[in-house]
């Protein structure tokens, strides 16, 4: 019984993939490695749109055109912090956001 | 029969498993041909004959050589490469351009998958071949192989977005991305194809199929690979089998975009000869009658779509020897030079046919919509059967080998006018 | 155990053991790699499911186009210092319990809320809608009502749902991809690049030595 896939898999998997997310946002010193911890994030909730898209046929167009909008937004807020990593790149020679402390305290 | 049913699953596993083995074995048939082909014609181009010593007078079994000796190569791994995207690239790069045949029609209703988005889906997957280019100029460790993998990345996505403007383009007139049914409304005469189906249609194929050859890092665009340039660009490091999967890779897409022109532009697997119908359901019902499942209508079909492959793959073939004679030819283009085709001249010209179709759809007299096609094909075969006149007629001499042998050709005693000295 | 589920534990498997391998690992590019990967197996979930489209844009926008963008962004920025950063052991088991907890909890309320369920009158969608539909409701010329209802929403305000309609999203999203790729674009021009920035403090201000300016470099 358990076996057999249904709707809770999938969120279960999902759910899976924000916490892999959030950690590797809290524990990347890399700045880029904090951007592929929300690429993951939003990965995780455009499954969980899907999911809701096939199991739960109410929401059979709008889980995928959910879906579609975060792709698309993902990838220009992924340009968007790319710009902002290399700008910074540029300006302390470094990645490394242990170093960002110019606005600290 | 019932046993099949019961286990459909199974079924349906086990002929997945064969349709991929059988497009494995395509791709990899149509690669040793190609190999063969590419040097042929680079041969003859370059005035010279090309292989002719393995395995006949033509060099038949050359590819098979080059296989065996590609896979006795010591396989080297430079020290300072990242161990495992090293040996990852060749794959995804395979994969990116193998993946494609998923849901590339060969005949009607002979794919192995049927997507209602089979274009999209092919672009899409075309698209993360970048990956394995990336992967391995970077983890080969070289700064050779990283420059030449991070341009001929950039050139890669570049062109990515006019080739798929331009295949919007006949979807749009098609009014489906299900590659079987645009290639099943272009039933009937040569001039049903998409190609003559109005003027954007008809730069669109143009348009396409150079941003394909850019796509497929074919020369004129191969900067990233040339020998000048960058030692060899990203497969500098590669030797031995793991080179010939990147190959393997190259020549899979380049079928594949070729066989998505083929498919969108020229008719796919019609033959194009007037008033004949699309053979497979023609054949079928002209054979036999539709309710007995396994008689006379199955062989009829059969037979039809197999006629059908083979225009198909024939077709296929006669592009992929068109980027073969383009890449001996013409010059190739510095990076800068490619990427400002692309991105100044190419993406333009793609968003003006986007539009220009989109209004020819809906803004111009009917009449001129309908008869159009027919005076462009004409035009068109015309002016090829003016080209194949003048190459029949247009008096050449033959290559002369390195010992000014010219006998190499003729069986018997050799005509006077062709017994040059050398 | 269908053909069905059996891929879903194949594609599951490989996004889960790909995504933990992002956040594990210290070398950046492999990060990138693991998180092609990861971001391959989303896709193959999502042709599993039924949609297609979804599955389609994944691979073209995400993986050819962002995660391209994603690695230019790791080749431009590594030098040699910046491709393996270590993280101290105290981080990572703060790190992994905080996963732990935050996974536990997610999966607890997965898995006890059960009014998640479709109630008795719907089952599980047959077919997914194709891209023609979603393409219609896109441009708002869907004449597609929502199938069933939501539970726990009153039926009249249901019933007014006459037809789905994301035109106004659409337009908003491709007038905001604009703004922000000329934004992203105008922000990673080549600038005259400065050297490092020296705090006011230190003894090198004032002895007279400009700074070095310096063209910046593109690739």
């Amino acid at each position: 019984m358990i076996f057999a896939v249904g709707l809770d898999h999938f969120l279960l998997l999902g759910a899976l993939l924000f916490v892999c997310g959030a950690v590797c946002m809290a524990t990347k010193r890399n700045a880029i490695g904090i951007l592929m911890g929300v690429e993951l994030v939003l990965n995780a909730a455009t499954i969980n749109f899907v999911a809701f898209a096939r199991y739960n046929p109410v929401f059979q167009v709008e889980g995928q055109i959910f879906a579609l909008f975060v792709i698309v937004l993902a990838a220009a807020e992924a340009a968007i912090a790319l710009a902002i990593v290399l700008n910074f790149y540029n300006n302390h020679m470094t990645v490394d956001v242990d170093t960002a402390e110019e606005l600290k305290g | 029969m019932e046993w099949l049913s019961s286990h459909k699953e199974l079924v349906d596993g086990i002929l997945a498993i064969v349709e991929a083995s059988l497009l494995v074995g395509f791709v990899a048939g149509s690669a040793v041909f190609f190999i063969w082909l590419e040097r042929k014609v680079a041969g003859r181009i370059q005035d010279r004959l090309g292989p002719t010593r393995v395995g006949g007078r033509f060099g038949w079994l050359q590819t098979i050589a080059d296989g065996v000796k590609l896979l006795v190569k010591e396989d080297l791994i430079p020290a300072d490469a990242d161990q495992m995207l090293f040996r990852l690239g060749p794959y995804i790069a395979f994969c990116g351009a193998f993946a494609a045949f998923i849901a590339l029609p060969f005949a009607n209703g002979w794919v192995a998958k049927p997507l209602s988005i089979g274009v999209f889906f092919i672009l899409a997957v075309m698209s993360t071949e970048v990956f394995g280019i990336i992967l391995a100029g970077y983890g080969s460790g070289s700064k050779w192989a990283l420059f030449g993998g991070i341009r001929e990345a950039a050139q890669m996505v570049s062109y990515e977005v006019p080739m798929a403007l331009c295949v919007l383009v006949p979807v749009i007139v098609a009014g489906s991305m299900d590659l079987n049914y645009v290639s099943n409304q272009q039933a009937g005469g040569i001039w049903n194809w998409y190609l003559f189906h109005d003027p954007f249609t008809f730069l669109a194929f143009w348009t396409y199929f150079t941003c394909a050859t850019a796509q497929c890092k074919r020369a004129p665009f191969d900067l990233a690979e040339a020998e000048s340039e960058l030692v060899a660009g990203f497969h500098t490091e590669y030797s031995g089998l793991r080179w010939s999967f990147f190959f393997m890779g190259e020549y899979g897409a380049m079928f594949a975009v070729s066989g998505i022109a083929v498919l969108l532009f020229l008719g796919g697997w019609q033959t194009g000869i007037p008033f004949l119908p699309e053979l497979s359901s023609w054949l079928a019902s002209a054979l036999g009658d539709p309710e007995q499942l396994y008689g006379r209508y199955w062989l009829g079909w059969v037979i039809g779509n197999s006629i059908n492959v083979m225009v198909f793959v024939v077709k296929g073939w006669v592009l992929v020897f068109v980027q073969m004679w383009v890449r001996w030819t013409l010059p190739r283009l510095r990076i800068d030079q490619v990427m400002m085709t692309c991105l100044k001249y190419l993406l333009p010209i793609s968003c003006a046919l986007l539009m220009g179709v989109s209004l020819w759809q809906v803004a111009v007299y009917p009449w001129v919509r309908s008869y159009f096609s027919y005076v462009l094909c004409a035009v068109c075969v015309g002016l090829f059967a003016w080209m194949a006149v003048k190459v029949v007629t247009t008096p050449s001499h033959l290559p002369v080998s390195v010992t000014g042998a010219t006998n190499l050709w003729h069986r018997g005693p050799i005509p006077p006018e062709l017994a040059q000295k050398p | 155990m269908t053909l069905t589920d059996v891929l879903f534990y194949l594609l599951a498997a490989t996004t889960g053991i790909c995504a933990l391998a992002v956040v594990v690992t210290q070398n950046i590019v492999r990060a990138a790699a693991w998180l092609l990967f990861t971001l391959g197996g989303v896709s193959g979930l999502f042709f599993l499911l039924g949609a297609d489209f979804v599955g389609a844009t994944q691979l073209l926008v995400y993986v050819g186009g962002t995660l391209v963008l994603v690695v230019f962004g790791v080749m431009l920025t590594a030098q040699g210092p910046f491709i393996n950063m270590r993280i101290s052991a105290a981080e990572w088991a703060i790190a992994l319990s905080v996963g732990l907890i935050l996974y536990g909890v997610l999966a607890a309320s997965l898995v006890i809320s059960k009014q998640l369920e479709p109630s008795a009158g719907q089952s599980v969608s047959g077919e997914m809608a194709d891209s023609t539909v979603l393409g219609q409701s896109l441009l708002g010329q869907s004449q597609a009502a929502p199938a069933g209802y939501l539970a726990g929403i009153p039926a009249s305000v249901s019933r007014e749902r006459k037809k789905m309609s994301y035109l106004l999203p659409f337009e908003i999203v491709s007038v905001h991809l604009l703004v922000v790729l000329i934004g992203a674009a105008y922000l990673a021009r080549a600038k005259r690049r400065r050297s490092a920035v020296v705090p006011a403090s230190s003894p090198q201000r004032g002895d007279g030595r400009t700074n070095g300016q310096q063209l910046g470099v593109t690739v």
